[in-house]
């Protein structure tokens, strides 16, 4: 938003790229929870646009982005975030873009040193070679810290009226935010892709595993957002909703997977993803029953669908307790 | 002018809005696009998008499970 609104100051026309992987933590997981109803669910990069005055392009790269995180060239950060083959993606994408719609250079809003991977004066270089963006990627925010680009030399920009800002602190951003009259913006980066989030890079890492190979579908990555998971057994696992919200997203999936859900009591709808047979439904029942409002009572009947059979039959199981529920289950 | 549907239902946000943008690209000026949604972010994200590009948001539906706006293209 700064680096665009630095550009708008000299007067350079701007417009705007966002790119949807899948892995983004906020539309979605505000469109599920039912406890995140209350928040505004705005789309952050629609809402920064509007406030600049500027066109916005979301693109879906989400098939193209599946090999950046199977097969990252630079490898992961702490979990499972290629942030360096990410923001080189990106920046190839976008460079695709400008030469496709006739613009001239490629701003971002990167600062030299603002984060461990990406952001580093080493790394930046590479994200300019990598991308094709070359001396056409200027960064508004930390310029006079690197080399003039193309459109500082030829003067399209003006150099002396961008900025030198480095390191982790984002004071100077907020400051000049506050200079342009910028008192409301989104969340600075880092906490907006699930991939840098250690329980979910957990639970992609047990889905390939499982797999014995590294790969996924939408579905998979949205599955990955929502419930509560565990792995009984290495062959199927349990997708258990935690909330009205979250049962009211997984009753979308009942074509394609095995459902299991209280019929005796009021309980959570659960998926069950993976190979099973009958002592596994069984087991599977006795959880089910465990996480529904009959969790005390001697027995609770379970209706199991089979999705491939368009089948219901009940179980009537005695619930497991929560001691029997070993904390490795847990994805 | 003619009128179009889109089925945007069961996506959630930004894809109500990709597909929308995507569909618009290929319509002409003084279309109409009737987009059904079920994700309540729709309800802020499609009109954001139609004002911040041009378009009109003529009509906007929403009952207990689906949401459907109805967008003039360019008409701003």
């Amino acid at each position: 938003m700064l680096a665009a609104q630095v550009m708008l100051e000299q007067g350079i026309h701007v417009e705007g790229i966002n790119f949807f992987t899948g892995f983004c933590v906020e539309g979605h997981t505000h469109a599920i929870r039912k406890q995140d109803k209350a928040k505004p669910k705005r789309n952050n990069a629609l809402w920064t646009a509007e406030r600049l005055g500027i066109k916005l392009h979301i693109i879906d790269v989400i098939e193209e982005y599946k090999d950046i995180v199977i097969n990252p060239k630079h490898g992961y950060g702490a979990h499972i975030n290629p942030c360096l083959d990410c923001k080189g993606f990106m920046v190839k994408k976008a460079r695709e873009w400008m030469e496709e719609n006739d613009f001239d250079f490629i701003i971002t809003g990167e600062v030299i040193g603002q984060r461990p991977m990406s952001q580093r004066k080493d790394t930046m270089p590479v994200i300019a070679r990598e991308s094709g963006a070359l001396d056409r990627l200027l960064r508004p925010l930390c310029a006079q810290n690197l080399a003039p680009t193309l459109p500082e030399q030829e003067g399209w920009v003006d150099r002396e009226r961008l900025y030198g800002f480095s390191g982790r602190s984002r004071k100077p951003q907020i400051a000049l935010a506050q200079e342009f009259g910028i008192s409301d913006f989104a969340q600075p980066a880092g906490g907006c892709c699930f991939l840098t989030d250690p329980a979910y890079s957990t639970k992609l890492q047990d889905l390939w595993q499982q797999r014995g190979e590294k790969t996924y579908e939408i579905d998979d990555i949205m599955l990955l957002k929502v419930g509560r998971h565990l792995r009984p057994r290495p062959h199927f696992k349990l997708i258990i909703g935690r909330e009205d919200g979250e049962n009211r997203f997984l009753e979308g999936y009942r074509r394609q997977f095995t459902t299991l859900q209280a019929s005796s009591h009021n309980g959570p709808l659960v998926l069950l993803d993976g190979h099973y047979n009958e002592d596994d439904l069984q087991l599977a029942a006795r959880i089910v029953a465990r996480y529904s409002q009959g969790r005390d009572a001697n027995a609770v009947d379970i209706d199991i669908t089979h999705h491939d059979k368009d089948a219901t039959q009940t179980l009537s199981v005695p619930p497991m307790s929560n001691n029997d529920i070993p904390r490795e289950w847990f994805v | 002018m003619s009128t179009h549907q889109l089925d945007a239902r069961r996506l959630l946000c930004p894809m109500p809005v990709i597909r929308t943008q995507n569909c618009i690209k290929t319509l002409d000026s003084g279309d109409i696009l009737e987009v059904t949604c079920t994700d309540p972010g729709a309800l802020i994200d499609v009109p954001t998008w139609c004002r911040i590009n041009g378009h009109r948001v003529i009509n906007t539906i929403t009952n207990e499970n689906e949401i459907c706006i109805t967008i003039e293209v360019d008409g701003s």
